[in-house]
């Protein structure tokens, strides 16, 4: 077979990178997810001021500024030895649900949606958002729009910035709410329910309603019997903002719930020398590769996974779609609570429950009559010299860990991002596809790069967050490979 | 056959912020796509490199670069780009001066590998395995780009026609760029910096502004400022003294210090120094008769000591950029 080099230029595009080998029969024998981006925070950030952190880990990524801004002053709130006033919470908690309401609203219908809104099998050219405006209308489109902006109208206003905000400081918040802000923001919230209502619906019509698309979504090759990670309240509800992390094994069993400041003891990150990013999993079941099920320490952290933790919905609305969901795809409840749905492309459905809960809790805090309490700031008296903050971001739990010296200056940092707890998961999804689609050396080509883009792409992954690096709709290269390590096909977008 | 110029946005080692300001232009963005080809943005469109790369020279009228340069593949890219383009814009803090990643020139790149991959609290590597350029596996070998050992500005590797500052550019800042272009208004001379002022942060700021004397620095988290009151003059180290208009002055309106993110002030070449410079003239050491030059000295010193990372205060942005560079040489 005529080799085919890859020039390193080709690399350029692509920030996500995948290599699929073949034996000398044509199958698979295996497949490798690498990325190919670094940055450094958790180095550069050591001799820095701690109560800079909010602000600096902001530019990890630009897309979700606002977990890493909101998970770091949690753990300076630790490091300085202090409790934010309620008032505060409450805000930090208001804006980071405006934040979440964005962000599934993007990944929606910008970013992964398209692949299951406009059709797994339409050519590549009309999976996007435009061909999602086909679908959806213009009065849909304008609808995300708005959605958008009234957000990052919040965000800028409570947080000072729509992108890279600097509010939030080691007990509390920079800027107290007045009254004309809450009404505003109350009403921006009531417009966001109506806003995932009428996503949930459209969610029902395109996909629900269509027995092939239910057919893909049972498929067995998005199929992965893993652990699942998520935050939870004192009722083993869903929470973004703060509580303990719960992990359910495959079957649904509770297999740990810990303290996230208790992250290193359950915690553990593997290195490849073949990839800048690390896979973490689970330390007490231990790394047995690439493959699922009860014995292997690999674990998801996403939408799909925070509900799957949860024994229930803390708001009204989002608990009814909750058990819907549940209902609608067999699962049973076990010890009072459904079993887990281990069908990945779920996901998205998952993610519209959440929007719908994000705006349900934005108006419950902007119509908390302590909301606007012009006390929003404790003074810290001391410097413990290591604090763990953790939140929800979007895409998975999201741990920052630092510690300090007595002058409050950083001597370490670790953090462990929402995408990256995803690289394990992501990386048997992508097996998963390629096994499927390739056999006896037939390679489905067109179906090949949709799948395995849809494989992935459920989970939104930000390889910004993960690498520290960059963002967005991915580039994508597969190398499919000959035995004798040859690349005897490249697809790339 | 679409006559309208061609514009591109491309992104080397970056955040994501600066597209998603761009975005926040909200429906300006159809005027962009009514007066231009949007032609190549891996952000948001399908288009590749090799698509450029048949282009002829200067063929695009305008790419908006952003992200800094990390590795090798960025600086190639960033060469690609400025051969294709007629206008090459540095877009953002990152490909402008570094932005907050430069910091990152003030450690090796033996201590990142160090930090991340073979001493930090959850990983778990006994073999201490490090990410590497090549790596031979069973079925055959895998490729990485390696990392560079410093951090490079925009300018520092091919010529820049102009600067957008800000981390990220405001969308409206960001607007009133592409609206001149579209009007084909005359440009500045080249090397200009574009969507920003002539002044400083303070120009913009309504706090209340009187005679700055300090006789001690607090940190943020020391201190709840009063709202109205210039938040230097109340002793935090508020960059807007030391950075170029053009934000509408956000952070003090939250009571936050400007921590600098639009860089240094037009005329200025180095934001720190600058900042060192007017700190200087501000402090207030007490009554200075009959001391000796050495106790201002020490006194002074006392005062600025209370700072202590000046680099990550004065330099938070714009480092890679800055006549200290880092540390690390190329
Ligand atoms: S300038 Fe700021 S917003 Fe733009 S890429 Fe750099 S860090 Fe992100
Ligand atoms: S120093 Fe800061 S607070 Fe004072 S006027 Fe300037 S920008 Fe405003
Ligand atoms: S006040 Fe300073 S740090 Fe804040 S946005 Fe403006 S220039 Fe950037």
């Amino acid at each position: 077979m005529k080799r085919i080099s890859i020039d390193p230029i080709t690399r350029l595009e692509g920030h996500g990178k995948i290599e699929i080998f073949l034996n000398d029969d044509g199958d698979v024998v295996n497949t490798y997810f690498q990325v190919p981006e670094l940055r450094g925070f958790e180095q550069f950030c050591v001799g820095r001021l701690a109560e800079e952190m909010p602000v600096i880990t902001n530019r990890i990524c630009g897309v979700c500024p606002e977990a890493h801004h909101i998970a770091s002053v949690k753990a300076l709130d630790k490091l300085f030895g202090v409790t934010p006033p309620d008032a505060a919470k409450k805000i930090r908690e208001l804006l980071y649900m405006a934040f979440f309401v964005t962000d599934h609203t993007t990944h929606f219908y910008a970013l992964g949606g398209p692949d299951f809104i406009v059709g797994p099998d339409a050519p590549p050219s009309e999976r996007n958002i435009l061909g999602v405006i086909n679908k959806v209308g213009l009065d849909a489109a304008k609808k995300v729009i708005n959605c958008r902006a009234r957000n990052h109208h919040v965000l800028e206003m409570v947080g000072g910035r729509g992108i890279h905000l600097p509010a939030g400081v080691p007990g509390g918040w920079s800027k107290s709410i007045n009254e004309k802000e809450r009404a505003e923001i109350a009403a921006i919230a009531r417009e966001n329910i109506d806003f995932a209502l009428f996503s949930l619906k459209a969610f029902d019509d395109i996909v629900l309603k269509n027995p092939a698309y239910l057919d893909i979504i049972t498929s067995d090759i998005y199929v992965h019997n893993t652990y699942y990670m998520g935050l939870v309240d004192d009722k083993n509800r869903v929470n973004f903002y703060d509580g303990m992390v719960r992990v359910v094994d495959p079957e649904g069993k509770e297999f740990v719930k810990y303290h996230p400041s208790d992250y290193v003891s359950h915690i553990a990150e593997r290195v490849e020398e073949w990839s800048y990013l690390k896979y973490p999993y689970l330390k007490a079941v231990g790394w047995k590769g690439f493959v699922d099920g009860i014995d292997s320490g690999i674990y998801a952290a996403s939408p799909l996974s925070r509900l799957n933790v949860s024994d229930s919905m803390p708001t009204a609305k989002a608990q009814e779609h909750f058990e819907r969901m549940y209902e609608t795809l067999g699962s049973k409840k076990v010890n009072g609570r459904y079993q887990p749905i281990h069908h990945r492309l779920v996901t998205h459905w998952a993610r519209l429950i959440e929007l719908l809960y994000a705006s349900e809790r934005m108006l419950e805090l902007a119509t908390d009559p302590e909301i606007t309490s012009p006390n929003v700031r404790v003074i810290p008296e001391r410097i413990v010299g290591k604090g763990i903050g953790c939140v929800e971001a979007p895409r998975g739990t999201l741990t920052h860990h630092y510690e300090s010296d007595d002058r409050g200056v950083l001597t370490m940092v670790n953090m462990i991002v929402g995408t990256t707890n995803n690289y394990a998961p992501m990386t048997l999804s992508i097996k998963r596809a390629a096994e499927k689609l390739i056999t006896k050396g037939k390679i489905i080509e067109q179906g090949l790069l949709n799948k395995i883009e849809m494989a992935f792409r459920l989970y939104d992954p930000c390889l910004s967050c993960a690498t520290h690096s960059l963002p967005g709709q991915m580039p994508l290269i597969v190398n499919i490979r000959n035995a004798d390590g040859e690349v005897i096909r490249t697809f790339s977008r | 056959m679409s006559v309208k110029p061609k514009l591109s946005m491309y992104w080397a080692s970056a955040c994501g912020g600066c597209e998603i300001s761009l975005v926040n232009i909200n429906e300006k963005i159809l005027d962009v796509a009514a007066n231009f080809d949007f032609y190549f943005c891996p952000c948001l469109l399908d288009t590749k490199k090799k698509d450029i790369e048949v282009l002829k020279d200067d063929e695009i009228a305008i790419t908006f670069f952003n992200g800094a340069i990390r590795t090798e593949e960025n600086e190639e890219m960033a060469h690609l780009m400025r051969k294709k383009s007629k206008l090459l814009i540095a877009f953002g803090s990152c490909s402008y001066e570094g932005c907050i990643p430069g910091l990152s020139n003030l450690h090796t790149k033996a201590a990142h590998f160090d930090s991340i991959y073979l001493n930090n609290p959850s990983v778990d590597n006994p073999l201490g395995i490090v990410p590497k350029p090549e790596t031979t596996v069973p079925e055959g070998v895998l490729t990485i780009p390696a990392f560079y050992e410093r951090v490079k500005t925009l300018s520092q590797v091919v010529s820049v026609d102009y600067s957008i500052p800000g981390c990220p550019p405001e969308p409206k800042q960001i607007w009133n760029v592409i609206e001149a272009l579209i009007e084909g208004k005359a440009l500045p001379p080249k090397g200009s910096i574009l969507g920003a002022g002539n002044s400083t942060v303070c120009i913009e700021c309504e706090r209340k502004k009187e005679d700055k004397k300090i006789s001690r620095f607090y940190r943020t988290y020391e201190i709840i400022p009063d709202t109205e009151t210039c938040l230097l003059e109340q002793g935090l180290i508020c960059m807007g003294i030391a950075t170029s208009d053009g934000c509408g002055a956000l952070c003090p309106k939250v009571n936050m210090p400007c921590t600098g993110c639009y860089g240094p002030p037009a005329g200025v070449l180095d934001q720190g120094a600058k900042m060192v410079a007017a700190l200087g003239s501000i402090i207030d050491i007490g009554e200075k008769k009959g001391l000796s030059e050495d106790e201002l000295v020490r006194r002074a010193d006392h005062i600025i000591d209370s700072i202590p990372d000046y680099s990550g205060t004065f330099y938070k942005y714009s480092l890679a950029g800055s006549i200290l560079g880092g540390s690390r040489k190329a």
